[in-house]
């Protein structure tokens, strides 16, 4: 069963990550974007971890609802709120039990994702963060580390993508041949996501 | 660049338009411009926002005659909901909210997710999208038809018709028709960089020219050898009549990007006015520099509003705001 705490630790280990990795997916961001991706989401998920830690809530939705508020609120652009409504959705259908079991979770996350997709108007293949969100999520079923290696394969499979959508969309042709920044960072959750599972297993053994 | 440090430098220049300006409150840490005599007792308030490095869009039309408040967001990225409600119940008078959105992804999910919030809180809003930039060809493979040179026109017009005492439909309504009679190309001489990156965000090697710019560097129809003033003008204007077949005068913008000297932009505009003339479109009206810039780059765009007897009226309505003012 996973608990507030659980998803606390994803949050914190996810904006390291991102921390992190941030000047890669600015780099990224540069050729098919406008050079500003890891910016944007370190300040968005450096107020992640100031909000959860501060207002500690204690139910898995509770946790994810204030993540995707605190994105929404400080990202801007269209990574703010898609990303934003990817949590806020989850955490949405995850009630407000105290406890969920990782098949609960799993679908919780597909109805996120599914709302990332209505939100952002993409389908599979547009060269955007769903072409890592939706094989991260159709494998989570598998486990937390097949998740990391899906949503990671799909973020490597945008690279000869013509972006459909967002800014990256104007280069046409030219967008080819670039990874997509967006599915960077969505592997990056899945990634801390599986980081997090890892590191709670080891704790328990 | 003339900056402290990349982090800061919206924040900056927010500080320094509060000291420019004492005619608007400046709320540096919320980021939100607003008109200081706002709520205006029974207008109709209309609000804008997006990335900075568009200066002096949109802050810089905050003022009497066009917007009540503006939200600008970092550099190239869209400002986020929080900002647009906090304008939106700054300005509305109870007459309701017009939200001018340019057509980027961001831009309009962040303005979808404030208009929801505001309605929540009980304004009442209404949004206009503006997508003028015909460089764009391809609206299925594509985000669509960005938003340029035509926010200008669609500001200045639908807050005259605002601040005519117009009600919010009728503004709208003003707003939509600004837009659909409005049409934009730029050109890029030299590529843009934003204070984040320090080099430039896109390629375009010295001698080339990129066709059909974005305000962001996006890329265009073509790249091609560097072109003279009436050459290029002969393209851009030429790419905007293939769109746009004005049957009545036009307002004319001809914008800098922001790196392109005044002087060339005149010279830039006489070639306009010559391929106008030869294309028997009549100008009613011609405003020249940098209005809808893109940080540093280099070039320039060329904006036509077909207008009509009300339109008309509605431009030359007095206005007072930072960059754009007359007749009060």
């Amino acid at each position: 069963m996973l608990d507030a705490d659980f998803f606390r630790r994803w949050l914190t280990t996810a904006a390291a990550a991102v921390d992190r990795e941030a000047d890669r997916l600015t780099e990224l961001d540069s050729p098919i974007g406008d050079a500003d991706h890891g910016s944007n989401l370190r300040r968005g998920f450096a107020a992640v971890t100031a909000a959860v830690e501060k207002e500690a809530p204690d139910t898995p939705g509770a946790v994810l609802m204030l993540a995707g508020r605190q994105l929404i609120s400080t990202v801007g652009g269209a990574s703010g709120p898609l990303y934003g409504t990817l949590l806020r959705r989850t955490g949405k259908a995850l009630g407000d039990a105290a406890q969920v079991a990782e098949t609960e979770f799993a679908q919780a996350l597909r109805a996120g994702v599914d709302a990332v997709a209505t939100l952002g108007g993409s389908a599979p293949g547009d060269k955007t963060m769903l072409d890592a969100l939706l094989p991260g999520v159709d494998a989570l079923s598998t486990s937390f580390a097949a998740a990391c290696e899906a949503a990671r394969q799909g973020a490597l499979a945008t690279v000869p993508l013509q972006a459909r959508k967002g800014r990256a969309s104007y280069l046409g042709e030219r967008s080819v041949g670039h990874q997509d920044p967006g599915a960077t960072s969505s592997a990056l959750l899945f990634e801390a996501l599986a980081d997090t599972a890892a590191a709670t297993k080891e704790a328990s053994a | 660049m003339l900056i402290n440090v990349a982090e800061t430098v919206v924040a900056d220049a927010l500080r320094g338009m509060a000291a420019a300006h004492p005619e608007l409150t400046v709320d540096v840490e919320n980021r939100v411009v607003v008109r200081a005599d706002a709520p205006v007792a029974g207008k109709v308030a209309l609000v804008s926002g997006g990335g900075s490095g568009h200066e002096p869009l949109h802050g810089g039309f905050v003022g009497p005659g066009m917007l009540s408040a503006a939200c600008p967001g970092e550099v190239f990225t869209s400002p986020v909901p929080d900002q647009m409600v906090r304008a939106a119940a700054a300005v509305d008078s109870g007459a309701g909210v017009l939200f001018v959105v340019k057509n980027y992804t961001g831009d309009v999910l962040n303005f979808d997710m404030a208009a929801e919030l505001a309605e929540d809180e009980g304004i009442q809003v209404a949004k206009v999208l503006v997508n003028d930039d015909v460089a764009v060809t391809d609206s299925l493979y594509t985000a669509g038809r960005r938003g340029t040179g035509a926010t200008l026109f669609v500001e200045k017009l639908a807050g005259a018709a605002a601040e005519a005492g117009m009600p919010l439909e009728r503004v709208e309504a003003v707003a939509r028709r600004v837009n659909d009679n409005s049409r934009s190309f730029g050109v890029a001489l030299s590529p843009c960089s934003t204070p984040a990156k320090g080099s430039p965000t896109f390629d375009l090697p010295a001698g080339e020219l990129e066709l059909g710019v974005g305000i962001h560097g996006e890329p265009g129809r073509e790249r091609r050898p560097m072109m003279t003033s009436g050459e290029i003008a002969d393209f851009a204007v030429h790419a905007v009549l293939e769109d746009l077949d004005p049957r009545n005068p036009v307002l004319v913008l001809v914008n800098g990007m922001g790196a392109t000297p005044l002087l060339e932009l005149y010279g830039f505009n006489a070639e306009v006015q010559r391929v106008l003339g030869e294309r028997g479109v009549a100008v009613a009206r011609t405003l020249v520099g940098n209005y809808v810039t893109s940080l540093d780059m280099a070039g320039a765009s060329v904006t036509l509003c077909q207008i009509d007897e009300e339109l008309l009226r509605l431009w030359d309505a007095p206005v007072r705001t930072p960059a754009l003012r007359w007749g009060m």
